[in-house]
């Protein structure tokens, strides 16, 4: 059983959210991944207005409308607006069929302003994606580091959060939010290094380690290799490449009465 | 069966990787249908004394299997007497080919040693690797920084040696992919897809690039073999172009020497 954590619209040859997802899921289907989390949509837009937000969460909608079988949907939101994302977690949690939250780089995660969307994510059972990057080249204004994750999420122990990107300086991130239970990590989004799959497990055990590709920007390959080469057991790599994920979306799915 | 032109040796300077020992990323590419592995070393990014990595490279070659690990010396042109290890790699060790390291090595591929390397491996009928890139410089330690190798300068020199083989290890980001397209055309340059990304990314590279110019190369053991194996299920290709990148156009490279 493969669950891919981390997919994206943008990228894919398609003039429309159907003809991209059809396009995504032929090549899922090669891989042998039977479900896939999508979030944002096309083009990626770092700083998006609550009418854009809402434009590329209606564009994940259209994608998943016709696959719910196939695909979950993480709604993307801007916690610079945080009565806009308010409202905007519940339209396509609440009252949508979403089962989690994308935060990418509009604001660092540690700020304030993110406590309502978390509180309310608890409320509602969401898990949370928040995108981190430790970058040795230097990060954007509004990108979180896992420092920044891990004052988040010291705030919010009985919150779901996947740590994006595992950090992307994996050694470092893994590090950072290693003594809390209550994050997890995505290892989708850079290059295949090999090591990291072993040392998160290592270090955080393996039922908080993801398997998440980042496609179209990253390949399903690329970082399925990750997980399928990587130093550890045959039940270690199961729980990574989707018995975790079922597993942290089962509060939500259960809560909208979805089966499996 | 698969050619893979682009796996190292011996340590990365500031991990353990879990395929560092020569014996077990032998052992791993050979579970993977591996029947050949052009072998740089990693003692070449930092090393000095290149002429002893380069015979350790060798030994190490020889110790597990001379047919399945063909070495690939380093060359560093900022060295003094760089065309001694060239030699060596030539004479001594009998190589196919030498790998260049310009990111870590600091001389640009406009530098007129370059374009002297150029014409002894014409002179020797050997070939060249240029690593453009080792590490996405966003998670590169923050003492050992490089950039990705421009090329441009490759594009003017080929026109004095088109014949001369030039794979470009790591090259394929998603940048500079006209570029990549002008250097095919130009001279006798190949791109391994360690670092090929995208959905489906053969199938849309081959829109850039012809079949006959990309050859099976895995980054290993710095990167997870099997994601460079996995690149060609994700893409749907004709069986003929798939043996081309997997091994044909390696063979033909080596035959080509002779």
């Amino acid at each position: 059983m493969i669950w891919d954590l981390h997919c994206h619209l943008n990228g894919i040859p398609g003039r429309t959210p159907d003809e991209k997802m059809a396009r995504l899921i032929e090549v899922a289907d090669r891989m042998q991944i039977e479900r896939l989390v999508l979030f944002m949509g096309a083009p990626f837009l770092t700083a998006p207005t609550p009418e854009q937000f809402r434009e590329q969460n209606d564009q994940v909608l259209q994608a998943i409308s016709h696959w719910h079988h196939r695909a979950f949907g993480f709604v993307y939101l801007n916690p610079e607006y945080e009565q806009e994302s308010l409202l905007e977690l519940d339209r396509c949690v609440k009252d949508g069929p979403m089962t989690g939250i994308k935060l990418w780089v509009a604001k660092r995660c540690d700020s304030a302003s993110v406590d309502a969307i978390v509180r309310r994510a608890i409320e509602l059972k969401a898990v949370i994606y928040q995108h981190t990057w430790l970058k040795s080249t230097g990060n954007l204004d509004g990108e979180s580091t896992p420092a920044d994750l891990y004052a988040l999420a010291s705030r919010h122990p009985e919150a779901s959060i996947i740590c994006g990107h595992t950090g992307g300086n994996w050694e470092l991130g893994i590090r950072t939010i290693r003594d809390l239970p209550h994050v997890s990590v995505d290892l989708g989004g850079g290059d295949p290094t090999a090591g990291l799959v072993e040392m998160a497990v290592r270090e955080l055990g393996a039922s908080r380690v993801l398997y998440g590709s980042d496609v179209a920007g990253r390949s399903f390959a690329s970082q399925l290799g990750k997980v399928t080469a990587a130093e550890i057991t045959p039940e270690e790599k199961q729980m990574i490449l989707g018995q975790n994920l079922r597993r942290l979306m089962s509060p939500i799915l259960q809560a909208k009465g979805v089966r499996l | 069966m698969i050619i893979d032109v682009n796996v190292s040796l011996s340590r990365w300077p500031n991990r353990r990787l879990p395929l560092d020992e020569t014996s077990k990323l032998a052992a791993t590419l050979m579970q993977n249908g591996v029947s050949q592995a052009w072998a740089g070393t990693f003692d070449g990014l930092l090393h000095n004394d290149l002429a002893a990595a380069n015979k350790w490279l060798v030994d190490q070659c020889r110790s597990v299997d001379e047919k399945l690990l063909l070495p690939f010396g380093a060359v560093n042109l900022s060295l003094p007497a760089w065309e001694e290890d060239v030699r060596r790699c030539h004479e001594f060790h009998g190589m196919k080919g030498v790998r260049l390291l310009p990111g870590y090595h600091d001389y640009t591929l406009e530098d007129p040693r370059f374009r002297q390397l150029l014409s002894l491996l014409a002179e020797t009928q050997m070939l060249l690797q240029i690593a453009v890139r080792q590490e996405d410089p966003r998670t590169q330690h923050r003492l050992l920084m490089t950039k990705d190798v421009d090329l441009k300068p490759l594009l003017t020199l080929l026109s004095d040696f088109s014949n001369l083989p030039v794979i470009l290890l790591n090259a394929v980001t998603g940048s500079a992919v006209e570029l990549h397209g002008q250097l095919a055309a130009a001279g006798n340059v190949y791109f391994d897809i360690a670092t090929l990304e995208g959905l489906a990314g053969l199938e849309r590279q081959v829109q850039s690039l012809p079949f006959g110019r990309l050859l099976f190369g895995s980054h290993s053991p710095f990167f997870a073999f099997d994601s460079a194996k996995l690149k060609l299920q994700e893409s749907e290709l004709p069986a003929q172009s798939t043996e081309q990148i997997t091994h044909l156009n390696a063979v033909k490279i080596l035959e080509e020497l002779c």
